[in-house]
């Protein structure tokens, strides 16, 4: 059993590694998505669903504890995405893998929380939007064959990681962190390898919930209406990170371009030094000089703290002593 | 699986869940603003994080430790050290042996690795002084959608008992795939350990459907109409918004330092 606190996925970026921009742009997106899975779900489903999202949820957090010794101490592991998505439908999925990316960057710190829209942008949307279309398309294919339900979901499961993998390397070039000609190569090959492990756990589930339950796969099902958005959404976003990856990671310059326009807007800096005159920074202009007296400062201040809450511990312990 | 919260009565545990959450957030905004290599500006963020620490009585080794958990994820940001903006240095490590680096590469680089750190504390103490259901509650008085967090908070409910009973399942196999000592071969062939675990969590999500029909049977014996009961919308006491905005002034002054002492 590996240690749970540690996702299996070197995809949750924490906080620092994106730029304010970029994670704010993402967060709206998110919350717009998140927003139309959230009426879209209240409107379908019954009551019932807030206790089986609630559950599966829990599920998918736990069952990312499964994993299976692959060679040389590497294993393979569930993330689950593809599977919430077979279960539930594309727009329950949303939901249930927002909870638990969620759950991850509040409780366990697995994930940053200004960056907790990119994360739910990568893992709870590309993820499931790229996994319903795949596996709905290769469905529709091997309509007749009896493993179609196994490959079309070993696809929709190693497609969901490599994908949700392309948008998380081409945020971090955005924001400027990784140079997108070695973050998008080496975060494909790494999550390429990962996705089989994925997807061969999401094919053996389903080989499990075919034999004892098939009526929970949903086969032969008329693809509802509502759905083709999400259908074309995935496609589209799929296609776009496809063809986008290679062409960003063999021309930088552009997206080095952005990375410096949006540090520079954010930093604002020198409108700033504009407004206030030199002299009156001569104090925290040397930057050596300023470090040395925040350290010291800092220093201070931590030992101050530890000082006075050792001494209001041992008043209050005293008090104590002498009311008994 | 343990949660991070440690029951304790300092001042940081009592305070109104809200102020944590948006000061929380507010810390983080502030820090990602500062520019790279505002060094001043890092400490004192560090120092307010680490008095927090003091004053929540979690001890500062707790929250220091646990902190290195994001640290991995700094090797994405490695490869500014060698390819950052010119100026670029050549160094001669070892006879013959060069290293090509950019100072300001490696600045940023070590930016981003201590702000990632310090943001990485202050989401540990939100958790750590917060009960999971008071931040729920925060989260909905802060306008989160009601039935997201409804999902949540029955997620965060069943979650360690479906820990516990991975866990359960996790020690069935080991128990039936004895290894002989010395042998690298774990039952079958790579394709077949990955179809045992793939049944595990088959069998995972067979046992949550059912699971989910028993909770949801026993909420419609307790009175459940498809809506969890409203939590109290009281406001913001007036010492909470002058504390809160307090904090947040002093976040603005750390982030002007920054901006000046950075690079």
């Amino acid at each position: 059993m590996s240690s749970p606190i540690f996702s299996p996925l070197p995809m949750h970026i924490p906080d620092g590694f994106l730029s304010v921009l970029v994670s704010i742009v993402f967060w709206v997106i998110s919350v717009i998505v998140i927003g139309i899975a959230l009426r879209k779900t209240s409107r379908e489903l019954g009551e019932r669903d807030v206790p089986l999202m609630g559950v599966l949820a829990a599920a998918i957090f736990a069952g990312q504890m499964l994993n299976f010794s692959v060679t040389g101490g590497t294993s393979g592991h569930l993330l689950g995405a593809a599977i919430a998505v077979i279960l539930l439908g594309p727009w329950p999925a949303v939901l249930v893998m927002t909870s638990v990316v969620s759950v991850q960057a509040l409780l366990f710190q697995d994930g940053g929380i200004l960056v907790l829209g990119a994360n739910l942008f990568n893992m709870a949307i590309v993820g499931v939007f790229v996994a319903y279309a795949v596996y709905t398309l290769l469905i529709q294919l091997f309509k007749e064959q009896s493993w179609g339900v196994f490959v079309a979901g070993f696809a929709a499961a190693w497609s969901s990681i490599f994908i949700a993998s392309l948008s998380c390397a081409l945020q971090l070039a955005l924001s400027g962190t990784s140079p997108a000609n070695l973050a998008i190569p080496a975060m494909g090959a790494i999550h390429a390898l990962i996705g089989i492990g994925e997807g061969l756990i999401t094919a053996g589930a389903l080989a499990f919930l075919f034999a004892a339950r098939k009526d929970l796969l949903k086969l032969g099902e008329p693809r509802p209406a509502g759905n083709k958005g999400v259908f074309l959404g995935g496609s589209l976003i799929a296609l776009m990170l496809v063809v986008l990856s290679p062409l960003a990671s063999s021309h930088p310059d552009g997206l080095e371009w952005v990375a410096q326009e949006n540090g520079f807007i954010l930093s604002a800096k020198a409108a700033l030094y504009n407004l206030i005159p030199d002299y009156a920074l001569h104090g925290i202009s040397d930057p050596a000089l300023a470090t040395i007296a925040a350290g010291v400062l800092g220093v201070v201040i931590v030992f101050g703290v530890a000082y006075g809450i050792a001494r209001a511990e041992k008043r209050t312990a005293k008090q104590e002593n002498s009311q008994r | 699986m343990r949660e991070l919260f440690r029951q304790n009565r300092s001042i940081i545990h009592q305070m109104d869940a809200r102020v944590k959450v948006i000061f929380t957030l507010a810390f983080v905004l502030f820090l990602s603003l500062t520019p790279f290599n505002a060094w001043p500006a890092y400490i004192l963020f560090l120092t307010l994080i680490l008095s927090a620490a003091l004053f929540s009585r979690l001890g500062l080794g707790f929250v220091l430790k646990r902190a290195l958990l994001a640290l991995p994820f700094i090797l994405a940001a490695v490869p500014l050290i060698f390819i950052g903006p010119p100026p670029h240095i050549t160094l001669d490590v070892f006879r013959g042996v060069q290293l090509t680096y950019s100072p300001e590469g490696l600045g940023r680089f070590a930016s981003i690795a201590v702000k990632s750190w310090i943001s990485v504390q202050v989401a540990i103490l939100l958790a750590a002084t917060t009960r999971f259901p008071d931040l729920l509650t925060a989260l909905q008085q802060l306008r989160v959608p009601k039935l997201f967090v409804a999902i949540v908070g029955l997620m965060w409910r069943y979650l360690f008992v479906i820990v516990d009973e991975v866990t359960r399942m996790a020690r069935a196999r080991t128990s039936r795939s004895a290894t002989v000592p010395g042998s690298h071969h774990h039952g079958g062939s790579v394709s077949w350990r990955a179809g045992v675990t793939g049944g595990m969590a088959g069998s995972l999500f067979l046992r949550s459907l059912e699971r989910s029909d028993r909770v949801y049977a026993a909420m419609l014996s307790r009175g459940y109409t498809g809506e969890l009961p409203a939590s109290d919308t009281r406001p913001l006491s007036n010492g909470d918004r002058q504390l809160l905005a307090l904090g947040v002034v002093l976040l603005a002054m750390l982030w002007l330092l920054g901006l000046f002492s950075g690079g």
